[in-house]
């Protein structure tokens, strides 16, 4: 056996290794799902129809083939209980995503401005809170909101307020615990890019005749854009799909569609609807990702 | 030779008003005094370099010039107006940065107009200056390139563009070449000099490199430690150093300590352990201590199989060593070679090869004469 051989095997291996993941944990399963939402609801074991048994041979297969429709994804469009999940969950997304950037932008801005050996430091203070688990946290921030709680507490205390205020079950608090999880997601990448900027292209700026906020706007926004763009995607996609913080938090007045789906699949166990609803909010943010791809793609044609 | 030049302090013509008047200038950081009481005229229109080692405070004095940093103590005076605690967007006053740091989200175009468009100039105004900037910098056809697609040469002259676009009264300019490979960087010394005599600015480089230096700058102020060791041009500060560790920084030089035994008519007899007695011409600033030393650079130093026979007139004031050649290196232009006197020290001596098969040339072990004019010799207190 040459010795190219020996080397380029467990190299090959190694470049096959992310699609094998990618195929049994990602693409099979979703497989699975998408064949779910074009079945009908049953009760049986398991609780849908047609189901695929091999066993009974191929044209067993193409009978039940034929009874796949796209009935659920219908149902999906037609039902506002849908169409409004789906809506609230991107709102949601959407204003928590621009209150994260508001406020993680100056943090990490801060942090790449200080002295060397103060960074590392700001760092571990971003990221320690997940050193707790992340349900603890949710329901540490119950027992503040709650009707006798620290934060009401401290109100009254202060005469702020003349009696309790109702903090849980309401859009705030949910707001309140999803911004405070998300934060080190939005922060570390901007971070990232914020640091790496040569502070030469400030001074030059500022020698050209810029201002500090020209400066800011004209040099440093610009060259943040790509951590802009990637704490603003490792926010909004998985908080369109999230479940417990509204779920603890907020009322039960309107459902994110994470919500939605959980009540299809665990209360109505109604499956085929909630993989429809699965696979509806999978093409929604894949929508945004592959813009997002093109984007940077065609960054990288540009600068070559 | 080195005394018919003008004494190097700047203002020589009393006419003259300095565009820029550094006055006992001070930056601390910490204890560390990185400038420490600098005082230093620039004319306008002139082409000053500031020379020296690494930390020697060169970086610091050019920043506080452009306001990045802000002195402890002294004024900064630019056409009479203190500008030490003037921010540095509201300078006249323009830096080209040691990388460039060109903004890389700015193609070429925009780079050199950033500048144009704070002064809020308008838009048409801005597309001519800016044609004319590429033109100058001969940039054409680059103009929406963004940085990371221009090489090292082409980022330089952005820079250059970039910084001489607002016309400012005096540029800085940060080891502009050092990025650059030999051969480039030494057509582009040229190229700004030249481009500094046509648009008759004030140049202010920062350099590690004295050849660069010497080449470009009308003056240099060679600084060590925050303090300038001498201000003077290319020519006197080769030719006539003020102090040993000058004649020892800028080019190369041959060193003889020794105390002044004899002064007769304009010659001073030095007597050295290394080279026994050597006369040299009598310093324009007397020398008040007795232990001296006796600078030689190499090319002043001849070699001859027999000495310098058709000098032999004047052979009593002619400075005759031997020794043998222990060392030669053809280095194309000259030829440098070392020579192991019969004391035991080393002189070294360059020959330029004036012709293409050369004869004379000395080879290694070949006993020699060497020899030097006492007017070539520089006496310096040690």
């Amino acid at each position: 056996m040459s010795a190219r051989r020996i080397f380029t095997r467990p190299a090959r291996l190694a470049a096959i290794a992310p699609y094998l993941w990618m195929t049994l944990l990602f693409l099979l399963p979703f497989g699975f799902v998408l064949k779910i939402s074009l079945s009908q609801t049953a009760i049986a074991q398991p609780p849908y129809l047609p189901v695929f048994d091999p066993t009974q041979g191929w044209a067993a297969i193409k009978a039940a083939a034929a009874d796949l429709s796209l009935d659920n994804f219908r149902l999906l469009v037609s039902d506002d209980l849908y169409v409004l999940s789906y809506l609230r969950s991107l709102v949601v997304a959407a204003v928590s995503t621009s209150i994260l950037l508001a406020i993680g932008y100056p943090i990490a801005y801060g942090m790449a401005r200080l002295p060397q050996r103060w960074q590392p430091i700001a760092m571990m203070l971003v990221i320690v809170p997940f050193w707790t688990s992340f349900l603890i946290r949710i329901y540490a921030w119950i027992n503040i909101l709650q009707h006798d709680g620290l934060l009401n507490k401290i109100l009254l205390a202060l005469h702020l307020v003349a009696a309790p205020v109702v903090w849980l079950s309401t859009d705030s608090a949910m707001y309140l615990g999803i911004v405070y999880s998300y934060l080190p997601f939005m922060i570390l990448p901007l971070y990232a890019t914020l640091a790496k900027m040569e502070p030469a292209l400030l001074e030059a700026a500022a020698d050209l005749g810029s201002s500090p906020r020209q400066a800011f706007w004209l040099v440093t926004f610009p060259l943040s854009l790509p951590g802009v763009a990637a704490g603003v995607l490792l926010c909004f996609i998985p908080i369109v799909g999230e479940f417990v913080i509204p779920d603890l938090l907020a009322g039960s007045s309107s459902l994110m569609i994470g919500q939605t789906l959980w009540l299809e699949f665990f209360t109505n166990k109604d499956w085929p609807v909630a993989s429809a609803a699965a696979v509806v909010l999978l093409l929604l943010l894949v929508g945004p990702l592959v813009f997002y791809d093109r984007l940077q793609r065609r960054q990288l044609e540009a600068a070559r | 030779m080195a005394d018919e030049l003008p004494k190097g302090e700047p203002g020589a013509d009393a006419a003259d008003i300095p565009l820029l008047r550094i006055d006992a200038v001070v930056k601390k950081f910490g204890a560390f005094r990185a400038v420490d009481r600098l005082s230093l005229d620039i004319k306008a229109g002139e082409f000053f370099a500031l020379l020296g080692p690494s930390g020697c405070g060169k970086t610091t004095l050019l920043r506080m010039l452009a306001g990045f940093e802000t002195p402890d103590e002294g004024r900064i005076l630019l056409d009479g107006r203190d500008i030490a605690r003037v921010l540095p967007h509201q300078r006249p006053v323009n830096m080209m940065f040691q990388n460039y740091a060109l903004f890389p989200h700015l193609t070429v175009r925009d780079n050199i107009a950033f500048g144009l468009k704070r002064a809020a100039m308008p838009g048409s105004e801005i597309d001519s200056r800016v044609a004319e900037m590429v033109a100058l910098v001969k940039l054409e056809g680059l103009e929406k390139r963004k940085p990371d697609q221009l090489s090292g040469g082409q980022k330089q002259r952005v820079a250059l563009a970039r910084s001489l676009a607002r016309r400012p009264q005096v540029l800085l300019l940060d080891e502009p070449l050092a990025a650059l490979d030999k051969k480039l960087r030494e057509s582009t010394q040229f190229e700004l000099m030249e481009l500094q005599r046509r648009l008759g600015m004030t140049f202010i480089i920062v350099t590690h490199d004295q050849e660069e230096a010497m080449t470009v700058a009308d003056r240099i102020g060679v600084m060590d430690s925050g303090r300038l060791e001498q201000v003077a041009t290319p020519r006197e500060l080769y030719e006539a150093p003020a102090s040993r560790w000058i004649a020892e920084f800028v080019g190369d030089v041959n060193i003889f300590e020794g105390q002044v035994a004899s002064r007769e008519a304009d010659r001073l007899a030095i007597s050295t352990k290394d080279a026994g007695t050597i006369m040299v011409a009598e310093p324009r600033q007397p020398i008040s201590k007795t232990n001296v030393c006796v600078a030689i650079r190499p090319e002043k130093v001849k070699l001859s199989r027999r000495g310098p026979v058709s000098d032999a007139v004047n052979a009593h004031s002619i400075n005759r060593l031997e020794g043998v050649v222990t060392d030669v290196s053809y280095l194309g232009g000259i030829t440098s070679y070392k020579v192991k006197l019969d004391t035991g020290a080393v002189l070294r001596s360059s020959m330029a090869n004036t012709a293409r098969i050369d004869i004379d040339a000395y080879s290694a072990s070949q006993r020699v004469v060497a020899w030097f004019s006492p007017d070539d010799g520089v006496v310096l207190e040690q």
